[in-house]
């Protein structure tokens, strides 16, 4: 049972790029330095004032061992504390968690978190089917589209979800994204053109499925005293919750009734004082690899029962204008740099409590959750709050 | 730091070139179930696991994966440092004092045997200008011995004694994969592999793993009467373009070390820290770390192995578990140093033990000649 920490923790400024599939007017610690240099001016503050970095991404997508020694010099943290964590698709909250429990510790005063991945200039399913056993799971479970296939027929068959109502997740995030300036996938869309979409595995067709993106997110975690002194509307780090699980696919029930998320979205609630998610929570931004994922996601982050999800986002709960927007920023399903896609999730919930979120901007956000979602049916949750 | 952590358990497997009997995960358990059985307790008493590999080094996409059976990570918290393992010591600790856990079981792994040293480290270079050169970390260490002889005079006899020192430590520690009695002419007549590194002046390729058990002050007291407190712990990370340092000179050790021993209090770390367990991947290092975290001069490293300071029986013992020369396999190394500075604090070290420890160092690095440094000063708990 994690606790919540003793000293509390802001997040007081992201940067992102303006993440596309393809980044080739930039290698990869040019995009690295891009996404830290639109964070300090986000937060009015030089690198000088910058105690140490936490960095990560999925070496084995770009075929670069220790990505972090490349990175020292454009990324800022020479001569300074710099740490790689890495964790899979939960690459990103996993940074965010060390940026918090780096501050949380006393030992450091500011600290930059970077997640990032150019996809670009690596075979993404290449490098993800070296996750699987290679006996047992490497040609059957590898890979992303099968896995979330498989899961996502026993899902529709357990609980009676409509590959409408997945494509209904489709729509809404990509047409979020058009509010989005970081953005990668801004599309209008229809559930019919997502339907009539290439099938890539049963239920999943191209459109239900995040895209592979280059870029970089960067964010800044500072103390009480710090964060007060340079941000005037700071995003309070409130609990962190991570659990990991079995390495075999064929152990767990995977995409519905995520046991992972379920276990740690209780233990944050209970750490966050939040009793009715849907009603306590103001903003959501999750990770959701596929669009069946985010249904099934809402019923296991507890906004509605089991079964629930697909009547969830009929009846309008989860879009801009309704009770508990989730995915304002577009999602995953719009832009998915892999090491930076669970931090952005934390970034874009940090902006929405901030009042930082332009076009895509909530209304009176005082607390928002954002999850990560990776490695072998793993999450991380995190809740932000406008007050400490 | 306002709080303690404390180190309360360690289990190590031995070291052997090749572990044809045991998968990584089973590297991992043994570890693991081992340091929890003698420290009397079980995964739920434990809040959290940090692991500690690479995914290239163990061929494996998100490599904390494979073993989350094996560390006990099944709906608990984890995550992966991957770097070398002082620096996962450092973030357990850290993740300890920030209130949310208590404690900490860490773990690292790494079977070499199973990878190529040099794909691997030449894919650590940058794409574009340096891989295609052939860099690899031994051909860089090269460059970084052979600059620190011409700038200071050191001598590739003193590099040699380094390696009959600690080849010879090697024979008091059970775990040890190289041990030896060597002569400096041995060393100098053994093969070649990179001027002027040889044979016996370079880690050996082995498997092993490592797991220690880290609590808050309170805890660590409850269960071991003999705690090692983290007094001080600091990283800093050198430019990667070699062409940007002088690599004789090791500018983020130094700073690395000042601020652990700012933390620990220490102000004449050569009288006051009595025993010391450092990186030596080849035998030029020991001495010029030895410099870099200011137990002498700059350049005067060679006179420490020439004036038998360093020796077992020396005024400032360095690594007598015989150090990655004796055999640690990558990133488990650095969590070996903590690990053999914190038993000779618990005064476990068997035949290898140094009598009359109080306070003890431990340095880790990572990426090419030296470039991420992590400095640990631990203290005898009382």
């Amino acid at each position: 049972m994690a606790r919540r920490a003793k000293r509390n923790v802001a997040i007081v400024a992201t940067g992102q790029t303006d993440h596309r599939s393809k980044r080739p007017d930039v290698n990869i610690v040019e995009m690295i330095h891009e996404a830290v240099r639109r964070c300090l001016n986000d937060a009015q503050m030089s690198m000088e004032e910058i105690d140490g970095v936490v960095i990560g991404n999925m070496e084995h997508f770009e075929g670069i061992f220790a990505t972090e020694m490349w990175s020292a010099d454009s990324a800022g943290y020479l001569l300074k504390h710099g740490m790689k964590i890495t964790t899979g698709g939960t690459t990103g909250t996993s940074l965010a968690l060390a940026g918090y429990y780096h501050v949380a510790s006393g030992l450091f005063d500011t600290v930059m978190t970077i997640g990032w991945e150019k996809q670009s200039e690596g075979e993404t399913t290449a490098g993800l089917i070296f996750q699987a056993d290679p006996l047992w799971e490497r040609a059957t479970m590898s890979g992303a589209i099968g896995s979330f296939a498989a899961s996502a027929t026993a899902y529709m068959n357990k609980y009676g979800i409509t590959e409408e109502q997945a494509a209904k997740v489709a729509v809404k995030n990509r047409g979020n994204a058009f509010n989005n300036p970081h953005a990668h996938l801004k599309m209008e869309l229809t559930v019919e053109q997502v339907l009539k979409s290439k099938m890539l595995a049963y239920p999943i067709k191209m459109l239900d499925m995040c895209p592979t993106s280059d870029g970089a997110c960067a964010m800044i975690f500072a103390s009480e005293e710090r964060a007060k002194r340079v941000c005037t509307n700071p995003a309070w780090v409130i609990a962190g919750v991570t659990r990991h699980d079995q390495p075999f696919g064929g152990d767990l029930e995977m995409l519905a009734d995520l046991r992972t998320l379920r276990s740690a979205t209780e233990e944050a609630y209970k750490i966050a004082g939040i009793k009715d998610p849907l009603k306590d929570i103001d903003v959501a931004e999750l990770y959701e690899p596929c669009t069946f994922a985010e249904l099934s996601w809402y019923e296991t982050a507890g906004f509605c029962g089991p079964g629930e999800g697909g009547k969830l986002i009929d009846s309008g709960v989860t879009y801009m204008d309704g009770e508990l927007p989730v995915n304002p920023s577009g999602g995953v399903l719009s832009t998915n740099c892999i090491g930076a896609t669970a931090m952005i999730r934390v970034a874009e919930a940090a902006i929405q409590v901030m009042d930082k979120g332009g076009k895509r901007q909530v209304p009176n956000v005082n607390r928002a959750i954002a999850t990560g979602f990776g490695g072998s049916w793993w999450s991380d949750v995190m809740v932000l709050s406008k007050t400490p | 730091m306002a709080d303690r952590v404390g180190i309360v358990g360690i289990h190590q497997t031995k070291y052997e070139p090749r572990k044809i009997f045991d998968s990584y995960p089973e590297l991992v358990f043994e570890v693991s179930s081992q340091v929890l059985a003698e420290t009397g307790l079980t995964i739920e008493d434990l809040g959290q696991i940090i692991t500690n590999s690479t995914d290239f080094w163990d061929g494996r996409t998100i490599s904390n994966r494979t073993v989350s059976e094996a560390c006990g990570s099944v709906l608990r918290s984890e995550s992966k440092v991957s770097m070398d393992g002082s620096f996962a010591v450092f973030y357990a600790a850290m993740r300890i004092l920030s209130g949310c856990y208590d404690s900490c079981l860490l773990v690292s792994h790494c079977k070499m045997s199973e990878g190529s040293p040099h794909l691997i480290n030449n894919a650590m270079f940058d794409p574009l200008y340096q891989r295609i050169m052939g860099f690899d970390e031994l051909s860089t260490c090269a460059l970084q011995a052979n600059r620190y002889m011409y700038k200071y005079g050191i001598t590739e006899e003193q590099c040699a004694k380094v390696a009959v020192k600690n080849l010879k430590n090697g024979n008091r520690n059970p775990y040890a994969h190289r041990a030896m009695e060597v002569t400096v002419g041995q060393v100098m007549g053994s093969r070649m592999l990179a001027n002027p590194i040889k044979e016996l002046e370079a880690y050996p390729i082995t498997d092993g793993a490592c797991a220690m058990i880290l609590a808050v002050e309170d805890k660590a007291r409850k269960w071991t009467s003999t705690p090692v407190w983290i007094a001080g712990i600091a990283s800093r990370m050198d430019s990667f373009y070699l062409g940007d340092r002088d690599l004789a000179e090791v500018v983020a050790l130094e700073l690395a070390a000042q601020k652990a021993y700012q933390m620990a209090g220490i102000t004449n770390p050569r009288k006051e820290i009595d025993l010391v367990e450092l990186s030596d991947y080849y035998s030029y290092q020991e001495l010029l770390w030895l410099e870099g975290m200011g137990f002498c001069q700059r350049g005067a490293g060679g006179k420490m192995i020439d004036e038998g300071l360093t020796a077992l029986d020396g005024e400032l013992p360095v690594n007598p578990s015989g150090g990655i020369l004796s055999g640690n396999p990558i990133t488990v190394a650095g969590t070996v140093r903590v690990a053999e500075a914190a038993l000779q604090l618990m005064g476990r070290a068997g035949e290898r033990q140094v009598d009359g420890v109080q306070k003890a160092l431990a340095q880790g690095h990572w990426g090419p000649c030296g470039q991420g440094q992590c400095v640990v000063v631990l203290e005898k708990g009382v």
